[in-house]
């Protein structure tokens, strides 16, 4: 029997503590949109995309409003464009990108993932032709997001690869310029990237899936940060108890909604990811939780344990609430986009140098971080290999979302809007990476990678 | 269906009475009643069955809404799944 305070916790949860489902993202696979001809090719993908996604934002809406819970984005992945497009007979895959802007903006979702390339071993036609297409795409639409994967534990790093998007990133920022660079935002690189991820900007739907998939997203920084505040001076075996009975509860409702989602959309239940994914929102970041934790400021000399108590418990709680888990499941520490990340980097203790040690143990990499303009294309590689690096040696996702800022400079601040928030400009090293890039070809596999 | 309609408010005369009236008028039937009164606010939770409720959810949440909001208190109705996914193992 439910009690009084249970109903009263839920509802404070959802309405003090900025408990929210955080996305409803609707994978969709494009391999049977292959054609020669481009122009059919785009005319299959909008159709498909607007046919199997019709009713994915009402569907979203009339959960909010019967279970009382908001689900604050409803998105779409598709298949990689590159393996899409590599049939067309075309060397511009800019209107793929458009095709699925036209789509989004039909189905009502607010981002659409997957103009993505796999190149952790090397490039096939339609690869290359998609990196060389990723600048235009994301300065000429709205909601693309666009993801490459450029390393993996099996296949190591192809530094051809990573040497290649620190210029399609500076590119894409030069494009972009006057929105502070937004399109780098848009965009990931990933290594080890999952297929099932249904947070952008990187969820693309890979090629193990289904035809189509519902995967959610939940969150919940808000709760957990609330739920530490009981245990104050207690040691971390209470903080990581604590910390696996909310993720629990917030996996819990994330399950019965992507349960929901999926029978009324009649599309197959993929997973639920279990991440902790902050908002700008005061009272919604992952610093905080850290903070919460006993450290003055989050990059202070600690921060790395926190992390990884925090993250595995997030994991140990909410893995036994849910069916399927997947995606990232972790805690994100984008900087942008924490409140907490935001004021800890503006003070000058959070660095990217400890942002890096903190990918070593959560769900993904160097997010939404924003670097002076003057930032060479071989320091973002060079940056880009160390996160692929720490995700190769690790057997975990790495990613990197930078956004080398033009016109700006250490300090400064820049302005995304909404869920993307707002990050000051941070120092990079001015010691060059160039010639390290400038060699090119693949990091081998380690030996992780050897384990049948 | 079973849906769980929660008040909370400043505390006055007839907000049982009131409520449960509105819940009669859409036909809704009251299957149990927890209420408590802390720091002054009244707060209440009702499992309440709508398998006579002819109206579909969002309007009956919108009716709801309408009436707390002239007495000043703020109501609304969620399905029970949602607390149980949370509460119950």
């Amino acid at each position: 029997m439910l009690s009084l305070s249970n109903i009263f916790e839920t509802i404070n949860m959802i309405d003090k503590q900025h408990l929210d489902i955080r996305t409803i993202t609707m994978g969709i696979s494009l391999l049977d949109c292959i054609s020669e001809d481009p122009k059919r090719c785009c005319d299959k993908i909008y159709d498909k995309i607007t046919r199997k996604a019709e009713h994915l934002v009402k569907t979203g809406e009339a959960i909010e409003s019967e279970f009382g819970i908001p689900i604050v984005n409803k998105r779409i992945s598709v298949t990689p464009m590159a393996l899409v497009a590599g049939s067309c007979s075309t060397t511009d895959y800019v209107p793929f990108a458009l095709t699925m802007d036209r789509a989004a903006k039909e189905c009502g979702v607010n981002f659409i993932g997957g103009f993505s390339a796999l190149v952790q071993k090397g490039f096939a036609k339609g690869d290359e032709l998609l990196l060389r297409a990723i600048p235009q795409a994301l300065a000429q639409t709205d909601f693309v997001c666009s993801s490459v994967n450029v390393g993996s534990t099996k296949a190591g790093i192809n530094m051809d690869a990573v040497a290649q998007m620190g210029r399609v990133i500076k590119e894409t920022a030069h494009l972009t310029a006057e929105q502070d660079g937004l399109g780098c935002a848009k965009l990931v690189v990933f290594c080890n990237a999952v297929e099932d991820n249904p947070f952008m900007a990187g969820a693309f739907h890979g090629v193990g899936e289904a035809d189509s998939v519902i995967n959610v997203g939940v969150s919940g920084p808000g709760v957990v940060y609330h739920a530490l505040q009981s245990c104050k001076g207690q040691p971390f075996d209470v903080v990581a108890e604590t910390v696996k009975k909310t993720a629990f509860q917030i996996t819990r409702m994330g399950q019965m909604v992507a349960t929901e989602a999926s029978r009324r959309l009649d599309t197959p239940f993929g997973i639920v990811d279990l991440s902790l994914a902050p908002t700008p929102a005061v009272g919604d970041s992952v610093a905080r939780i850290l903070e919460e934790m006993g450290l003055e400021t989050c990059g202070t000399h600690g921060t790395t344990a926190a992390l990884a108590l925090l993250n595995d418990a997030v994991k140990k709680g909410g893995v036994m609430a849910s069916g399927h888990v997947g995606g990232l499941s972790g805690a994100f520490i984008p900087v942008s986009e924490d409140e907490g990340m935001i004021a800890a980097a503006q003070s000058g203790v959070l660095t990217i140098d400890k942002l890096e040690a903190m990918t070593c143990v959560c769900s993904v990499g160097l997010d939404m971080i924003a670097v002076p303009g003057d930032t060479s294309a071989e320091t973002i590689s060079a940056i880009i290999a160390d996160e692929a690096a720490v995700g190769m040696v690790n057997s975990k996702t790495t990613a990197v979302r930078i956004i080398p800022v033009e016109g700006k400079t250490v300090g400064d601040m820049i302005e995304m809007g909404g869920l993307l928030g707002s990050a000051p400009v941070m120092p990079v090293h001015q010691a060059s990476s160039a010639d390290f890039i400038a060699r090119g070809g693949r990091i081998p596999a380690p030996l992780q990678s050897l384990k049948n | 269906m079973k849906a769980i309609v929660t008040v909370i408010g400043k505390d006055q005369v007839g907000i049982i009475a009131g409520v449960c009236n509105t819940l009669a008028d859409c036909h809704i039937n009251v299957l149990n009643i927890s209420q408590t009164v802390m720091d002054g606010f009244f707060t209440m939770m009702m499992v309440v069955d709508l398998t006579l409720c002819d109206m579909a959810f969002e309007p009956l949440s919108a009716v709801l809404k309408k009436y707390g909001e002239s007495r000043g208190l703020s109501i609304r109705i969620q399905r029970e799944d949602i607390f149980d996914a949370m509460h119950k193992i």
